[in-house]
């Protein structure tokens, strides 16, 4: 902390972090040479921290798990299904779904740097940008799992999926039993967004 | 319940983020080639420690940036340099609780 609080009244402003008088220093610059428009920036940021979430990617989980031939169409080719939805990549990525079933777990990770896919599930968690997860999720994805308090049988085979710059990843999880009858809303409920990148299951209702 | 976790933990990731974001939209590179940038960063920064991904994620993102666009020629390092002075003065000067800005 660049001040302590607790026992004296400040004079002056509280110096931000280095970084961040960093950032605004580029701010600053980039806005006097006219290459940046300040008010584009806060639209870009509103739009990730309240409008682009998991709950876009648990919107296209609970219809493939609704709908065999949505399924089959997002399986074949994602990125076309999720833009029909309105949920496009920005910076050009294409987006794969992989489905979980008894024989195979899916898991996702950016073992270069964190790449995610955000037009489906928003910012990723601090944990999936980790040196630990980028690290041993390849090595040892069964003991990740299980660090996440899922334990597979031993018959199902566990596969690790390495986005790119270019190729996003979103895993389908397994459908949980005793959900039939529920409709889209109250299936998207059950999505989380780890169950998304593989290193949770869905919940039950 | 729990509160749900923030989407950025300090408004700083934010801005460098969308910052990032914009640029690349706006056509000044690649996301590829910031991506093979921002992986050489992390991996450099990762030989000494563990990064846990939270802010020294974000200070690895701002430090590709910075060079990045020194690289491109639109962000020269000391004018940089004396822009963040000139906040830092700003801050230090503006009484608490008004609103900062340069001169």
């Amino acid at each position: 902390m660049p001040h302590d609080h607790s026992d004296h009244d400040h004079a002056h402003s509280l110096l931000p972090p280095d970084p961040a008088l960093r950032i605004k220093a580029l701010e600053t610059l980039l806005t006097q040479k006219g290459l940046i428009d300040p008010a584009a920036l806060d639209v870009i940021i509103d739009t990730y921290e309240n409008k682009i979430g998991p709950r876009n990617g648990a919107q296209v989980v609970a219809r493939a798990w609704l709908d065999p031939e949505f399924k089959a169409a997002l399986l074949n080719d994602a990125t076309s299904v999720v833009a029909e939805m309105g949920f496009y990549g920005r910076q050009g990525e294409h987006m794969v779904a992989v489905e979980n079933t008894d024989d195979l777990h899916n898991i996702v990770v950016c073992t270069l740097c964190s790449c995610y896919p955000w037009p489906l599930l928003g910012i990723p968690p601090g944990w999936y940008k980790s040196d630990a997860y980028r690290a041993r999720v390849v090595r040892e994805p069964r003991k990740v799992l299980a660090d996440f308090d899922v334990v597979l049988p031993d018959e199902t085979a566990v596969r690790v999926w390495d986005s790119t710059a270019e190729v996003r990843y979103l895993v389908i999880p397994q459908r949980p039993a005793g959900t039939d009858g529920l409709d889209e809303a109250a299936l998207m409920d059950l999505v989380t967004r780890d169950s998304m990148i593989g290193t949770g299951l869905a919940n039950t209702p | 319940m729990t509160a749900p976790e923030p989407v950025f933990e300090a408004p700083w990731h934010a801005q460098v983020f969308a910052l990032t974001v914009y640029l690349n939209e706006a056509g000044h590179f690649k996301w590829s080639d910031w991506a093979t940038r921002f992986g050489a960063t992390l991996a450099r920064h990762g030989v000494s420690r563990d990064l846990n991904g939270g802010d020294d994620y974000f200070v690895a993102w701002l430090e590709t940036l910075e060079a990045y666009l020194s690289d491109l020629d639109m962000a020269a390092p000391d004018m940089v340099e004396d822009l963040r002075a000139k906040w830092e003065t700003a801050y230090l000067k503006t009484p608490h609780g008004a609103p900062v800005s340069l001169d």
